[in-house]
């Protein structure tokens, strides 16, 4: 660890490229602060939009004609107005309205990203695993029917693992473009990758070399996310289903 | 609403900062895993060298869209509404309503949206044309193009499109001095140009994807006809590609509009910049959902209908 540190403070006095975080402590811990931060808000959405998202593609297929149209209106509007208004719409429109908890407020600048990302991602969600569902032959919902399965029973066990293999594609791309999104957060000033990068560039003055290593950490990260899935895809691939 | 597979269930889906849709690459081979996607494709291939003619107008299942988007329009509005309905009442005394503040700040907003609408049509064309060239790179027979232009195309479809606003917001010079005469490069300009790096790559994937899922047997017709490789591209398959290539190329531009608002965040003068000048200067809270739902909704009042018209055009040209 000390090699690099040297290394890189050799490296700027020759040559003048500074690269503050690999030997500056303070740089450092806030740079590591932002990729976590960006790690931790991509993991929360992920997780909580992969969930409603099965929920909304459930509600989706109901019976009850005014849920169904609910859930369409959700997906159409989150889809069809851009995501950094719907953050400030969150963050300062809504923001204010809630209670305050000890003096401070309930939903932090990182809450209202992990809300407001989470709902968008949720309508793509629930839009690719709706058209999955519907990718799951017919014959294989009606010999579950006939096996005396519930249609929530159907839905948990047959429709959503087939629909989940279908999507990985279509999830992947998902996945990816959160994580894309999770920058949109500096704007609130969630300490995330951008925003820390963004001080780090404003007190070093070394907007190129950090906007370097800022763009290969996200072009390493949505690597390592297209490998793992495609990992994952080859994993849970059923045989005879999907091909 | 889209009825089809995971790869229409990803198109017209403007996500925002992001590229979302990649799957909108036609025929890109991650996305073609979708049950709709061989489908879509075997109808295509029926079209072989006669694709020229004009497709046949085929009833399409779009009135449940449009109703649906309507709804939501109408939802939207009863948000907006309601909202400026409550600020109304609980307006301080002998201060202007609400309505009054929305009508009076209607003219700047407006203009900031024009502003944003001006930015998305030079992105798309910027994008477009470099996104043609650069598609045309990543199917040229000579492998070093075809490696470097991959490379570039990574590059710009998995960065963030924040980063990459603030990657020439900060690196590229303000001004360009040719010879004796300069050349300006104002704020939206450089916006304009880093909005159109993820839609050049896109493109490109489009282009690809489009000219990939034209039959072989169409290049080797060509062939048999004495057609150079030029001409073939430029007479044969680009005219077979361009009506594949529009559907995901308009759910593009949806996504770039909505993307201009991340210019406010560099310091562009657009219609966010403007709403939270406008706030700050009223100093007034029961304004901000208002104001917001207000944005949202001349948004959706834009985008929505781009999105109905592509997944019409798919759905028609799917049907062939």
């Amino acid at each position: 660890m000390d090699d690099v540190a040297a290394w890189f403070l050799w490296l700027y006095k020759t040559t003048g490229i500074k690269l503050t975080i690999f030997y500056d402590s303070y740089d450092r811990a806030r740079f590591v602060e932002g990729f976590v931060t960006t790690i931790k808000l991509s993991a929360y959405c992920l997780v909580l939009s992969l969930l409603l998202g099965a929920v909304a593609a459930w509600l989706a297929g109901s019976r009850i004609a005014i849920v169904r149209r609910a859930i369409n209106g959700f997906v159409a509007l989150f889809r069809n107005t851009p995501p950094l208004v719907q953050l400030y719409f969150f963050y300062f429109a809504l923001g204010p309205l809630l209670p305050r908890v000890g003096g401070s407020p309930l939903l932090g600048s990182f809450g209202w990203a992990v809300v407001s990302l989470t709902l968008l991602e949720t309508a793509f969600a629930a839009e690719i695993l709706r058209a999955g569902i519907e990718a799951v032959p017919k014959a294989m919902v009606e010999a579950a029917e006939s096996l005396g399965y519930s249609r929530g029973q159907i839905f948990r066990k047959v429709e959503l693992p087939l629909a989940l293999r279908v999507t990985m594609p279509a999830m992947t791309n998902n996945l990816v473009n959160l994580v894309k999104t999770t920058t949109l957060a500096y704007a609130i000033a969630v300490p995330e990758l951008l925003y820390m990068s963004a001080q780090v560039w404003s007190e070093q003055v070394n907007v190129p070399e950090m906007m370097i290593v800022l763009l290969v950490c996200y072009v390493a990260i949505v690597g390592i996310i297209n490998e793992f899935m495609r990992w994952l895809e080859v994993r849970l691939r059923v045989p005879g289903f999907g091909q | 609403m889209s009825a089809a597979g995971p790869s229409q269930g990803a198109n017209c889906a403007p996500s925002g900062g992001s590229a979302a849709a990649k799957a909108a690459s036609v025929g890109a081979p991650r996305s073609a895993a979708g049950p709709s996607q061989g489908v879509a494709r075997s109808a295509w291939v029926r079209g072989g060298l006669r694709v020229m003619h004009a497709p046949a107008r085929v009833p399409t299942r779009d009135g449940r869209c449009t109703l649906v988007g309507v709804r939501t329009g109408i939802a939207l509005l009863v948000v907006f509404a309601a909202s400026v309905a409550i600020a109304q009442v609980q307006a301080p005394v002998g201060k202007p309503s609400v309505v009054e503040l929305l009508i009076k700040w209607t003219p700047l907003l407006a203009g900031g949206f024009l502003f944003n609408l001006l930015i998305s049509v030079f992105a798309m064309l910027a994008g477009t044309v470099a996104g043609v060239l650069l598609g045309f790179a990543r199917i040229s027979p000579a492998a070093p193009v075809r490696g470097a232009s991959w490379t570039v195309v990574q590059f710009f479809r998995n960065a963030p499109w924040l980063v990459l606003l603030f990657f020439v917001m900060f690196l590229m010079p303000f001004e360009l001095h040719v010879g004796g005469t300069t050349i300006p490069f104002p704020d939206w300009i450089k916006a304009t140009f880093g909005l159109a790096l993820p839609i050049m790559a896109n493109m490109a994937e489009i282009v690809r994807g489009a000219v990939q899922s034209i039959p072989t047997a169409q290049w080797e017709a060509a062939r048999s006809l004495a057609f150079s490789r030029r001409q073939t591209l430029w007479k044969i398959i680009l005219p077979q590609c361009v009506k594949r290539m529009l559907p995901p190329w308009m759910n593009w531009y949806a996504i770039l509009t909505m993307a201009t608002t991340l210019a406010s965040i560099v310091g562009v003068s657009e219609v966010m910049t403007l709403t939270g000048r406008i706030t700050n200067a009223e100093g007034r809270t029961d304004l901000l959902i208002p104001i917001y739902s207000y944005v949202l909704l001349w948004f959706f009042a834009y985008c929505y209908p781009i999105s109905v018209w592509t997944r019409r055009l798919e759905a028609r040209y799917a049907e062939r």
